[in-house]
């Protein structure tokens, strides 16, 4: 069974936890500048939203790529920079509808979620449950209780 | 390690920017933010120069879990001669700033001099240079964040700045970043203004890598998050009701300051409250909040986003006060509310938007108010001197003066003077709700006895934030005590004193103390930082800190006659609710207290306090 991450931005509180646990999983320092999942704080309406890449399953980014640096992790879904073969021509940051892949100009490559192998490590700092990581197909389960638990339904027997 | 070890020492004067080593044997001694900076302050500075003199310096100041995953870690402090009292300014911001600067390489910024024209300060990592901020001196906080953005085309910029009242002069001017975080008290907005410095747009990408033991870090980080996330205050009140859930219980006790101290309980409490910010609105079937916010690496998130009703009278025809902003807190919903005797939820919550948007501390402003309003009853002041009306309870007067206050023009003016200057200036000095020309917050010492004492020994002038014995005496904790008796109450403000010291110097929000003692900060520095962190030192180095910012006063010129209350609270008692017919008794507390120190009678530090906490005499 596969799992998507799965965001719920009104939980969100714009505490940066994710960040810094995405930046500490993958440089092992606490830095948001280098975090793959960005938090953008609507200030005006008072939201806050977090969003990284969605793993598509025709992904541009791997599709775009000249010389095939980016592979599918066939346990997890996740599209995964190879940096070896990686030459930083920022074709795939072009490529991607949603802007989820960029250009690390430290080391010359690109970055991009690659769910911490299946242990996504900015699910597990959420303080709110924001991020969650669950069941690919289900990602939808929560939203649907929510909406069955407001329908107006007496049980039979009171009928 | 958790110190970035660099300092940023920037001179006004001269316009030059020079990075120095971070003195690791203070660091060893006052970990930092609070402690640290006060060490680098009273070191430099000589105590009796004027506050807004070039003299003065001002520190910016991070703690060592500031920009960490440790819950609350994104705080920082400005350290300064403080322009409303000429005691030691401290006051702590959270928001993402804090974290910012610490992420790009730099534990604190020292500001000294004066700058010869309007400038702010650009930091970008390593990088940091002066600019001409002569498009941005005369905006607001809002307009110079939004201004410093398109400017430098970054949208991930932060910015900390001052708005008008810094500007001109208001005395209890705040620094305001990220829009509607405050470092607020004391003045040190105004002491920023007296330099010429606008602001600070700072963006880091380095991170903070330096923790000694990672893997125990996590774990101890992990465990205190635990701890917060369990307990009720920081688990459940705090998010959901943000401190505002305060308004009615200490209403209930008889503690709710009300019309400038005449009263301990306001009939309008509930009208201000938390729950009446849940309540959907009469005129636009919409609650005046909006969410509740965290502060960078915060697992509480007790902060509040509000929107305004749009047909109220503060801001018809007016959008640019209809967005999403930061609400009402419990001091500001009661020094903006019950001390002037308003209760109208939205001229509050616009009020507040204004001190924000402005940068002035609504505390002040807002006690200031209730004065000029008992001055205004008793004739001493009219409506031709202040420009409108201002009975107790007029909303319209309170922000119409918010107005004047944030532009500095006008009645603002002398409102921006504080409480003290304004009633001695009016023949009235009895009528400032003051300690050391600070006004107090809220809680009436007349109904919580350990305030009392809390706020006449407060090192910054009347302050809720340096021994907050309100948790002990009404929430019970750690254990509760007796709100109006002063047994033990000069061991526990102590103790209080000593703590908070602590967690203001570490980085973290003293918010977290709600849930967590010194035995859950400890492991967290000690993962974290070189050095002794043990519970043992740690109860040392608060105590150090509180003798140093003592140390200071007292050469600045304060004496055992400055530790003290106003006569409204020691000589009229409470004429309603659980405190009927006490007075604030700190008469009985205060030599048990010296004592305790390890003072003199006269309130002085003996040499052998000051030789058994390293400090020089």
């Amino acid at each position: 069974m596969m799992n998507s991450l799965l965001i719920d931005a009104s939980k969100c509180t714009g505490c940066l936890q994710c960040e810094m646990a995405c930046s500490y999983e993958n440089y092992g320092i606490f830095a948001p500048a280098k975090s793959r999942i960005k938090v953008f704080d609507f200030h005006e309406t008072g939201r806050k939203v977090p969003y990284t890449c969605t793993q598509c399953d025709e992904a541009w980014c791997m599709r775009a790529c000249p010389v095939g640096a980016i592979t599918l992790d066939t346990a997890t879904g996740a599209k995964i920079v190879n940096e070896a073969t990686c030459v930083g021509c920022k074709v795939c940051t072009i490529a991607c509808p949603f802007g989820t892949i960029n250009y690390v100009q430290e080391t010359g490559k690109v970055q991009k979620c690659d769910l911490c192998g299946g242990k996504p490590a900015c699910a597990e700092a959420c303080p709110t449950g924001a991020i969650t990581y669950v069941d690919a197909n289900w990602t939808g389960l929560e939203r649907m209780r929510t909406w069955a638990a407001k329908l107006d339904t007496q049980p039979a027997a009171n009928a | 390690m958790a110190w970035q070890r660099q300092i940023l020492r920037v001179d006004l004067t001269n316009g030059t920017c020079n990075a120095e080593l971070l003195n690791m044997a203070w660091a060893l001694e006052y970990l930092g933010q609070r402690g640290l900076a006060t060490k680098y302050f009273s070191t430099e500075v000589d105590p009796k120069i004027d506050p807004l003199s070039p003299e003065n310096k001002l520190i910016f100041a991070t703690g060592p879990l500031t920009g960490t995953m440790a819950s609350t870690g994104g705080r920082y402090s400005v350290i300064t001669k403080g322009a409303l009292t000429g005691a030691i300014a401290c006051s702590n911001s959270g928001g993402y700033w804090g974290a910012e600067l610490k992420m790009a390489g730099w534990d604190m910024i020292i500001l000294e001099g004066r700058s010869p024209r309007p400038v702010y300060l650009r930091i970008e990592n390593e990088k940091a240079q002066l600019i001409d901020a002569s498009e941005i001196w005369g905006k607001t906080v809002w307009q110079t964040e939004e201004l410093l953005k398109r400017k430098h085309q970054d949208t991930l910029i932060r910015v900390s700045s001052i708005g008008r009242a810094g500007e001109s002069g208001c005395l209890y001017a705040a620094i305001i970043n990220d829009l509607h975080r405050a470092a607020g008290r004391s003045g040190v907005g105004t002491v920023m203004g007296s330099k010429n410095l606008k602001a600070i747009a700072v963006r880091g990408t380095k991170g903070v890598g330096k923790i000694r033991d990672f893997k125990a870090f996590m774990a101890a980080t992990a465990a205190g998050k635990k701890v917060l996330k369990d307990n009720a205050v920081t688990g459940q009140g705090l998010p959901t009701y943000g401190t505002q859930v305060l308004m009615n219980v200490i209403n209930e006790v008889g503690a709710l300051p009300t019309r400038n101290h005449r009263d301990v309980q306001f009939e309008g409490a509930r009208d201000i409250s938390a729950e009446a910010m849940h309540e959907k609105r009469k005129t636009d079937g919409k609650a005046n909040l909006v969410t509740n916010q965290a502060c960078f690496g915060c697992t509480i998130a007790c902060g509040r986003i509000s929107k305004l009703d749009e047909t109220h009278f503060t801001v018809v025809n007016r959008p640019e006060y209809w967005g999403a902003s930061g609400g009402l807190e419990y001091e500001a919903a009661w020094a903006l509310g019950a001390a002037n005797g308003v209760n109208d939820l939205e001229a509050l919550t616009y009020a507040n938007f204004l001190c924000n948007e402005d940068g002035f501390d609504p505390i002040s402003f807002g006690a200031t108010v209730g004065a000029v309003m008992e001055l205004y009853g008793m004739g001493v002041l009219t409506s031709k001197e202040i420009g409108i009306e201002a009975p107790f309870g007029s909303a319209k007067a309170l922000t119409y003066l918010a107005e004047l206050t944030a532009r500095g023009e006008g009645f603002g003016k002398e409102v921006g003077l504080g409480s003290k200057r304004l009633c001695a200036k009016y023949g009235h000095p009895e009528l400032s709700m003051s300690v050391k020309g600070q006004e107090f917050p809220a809680y009436d010492s007349r109904g919580i006895q350990g305030m009392g004492l809390a706020y006449a020994t407060a090192n910054r002038g009347a302050c809720h934030l340096r021994g907050y014995t309100v948790a002990s005496e009404i929430l019970g904790v750690p254990v509760k005590t007796d709100p109006l008796s002063t047994d033990g109450k000069a061991a526990l403000v102590k103790a209080f004193q000593d703590a908070t010291a602590v967690f203001d110097s570490a980085g973290i929000c003293l918010f977290t103390s709600f849930a967590w003692t010194l035995a859950d900060v400890a492991p967290q520095l000690q993962s974290a930082c070189e050095g002794d962190w043990s519970l043992e030192n740690l109860n040392v180095v608060g105590e150090r800190i509180w003798n140093l910012e003592r140390q200071f006063n007292l050469a600045a010129g304060f004496t055992k006659a400055d530790d003290k209350l106003p006569d409204r609270l020691l000589k009229e008692a409470a004429k309603t609710g659980p405190a009927k017919g006490k007075v604030n008794e700190l008469g009985k507390m205060l030599p048990e207290y010296y004592e305790l120190r390890g003072w003199t009678p006269e309130g002085r530090p003996r040499a052998d306090t000051l030789q058994r906490l390293n400090l020089p005499a």
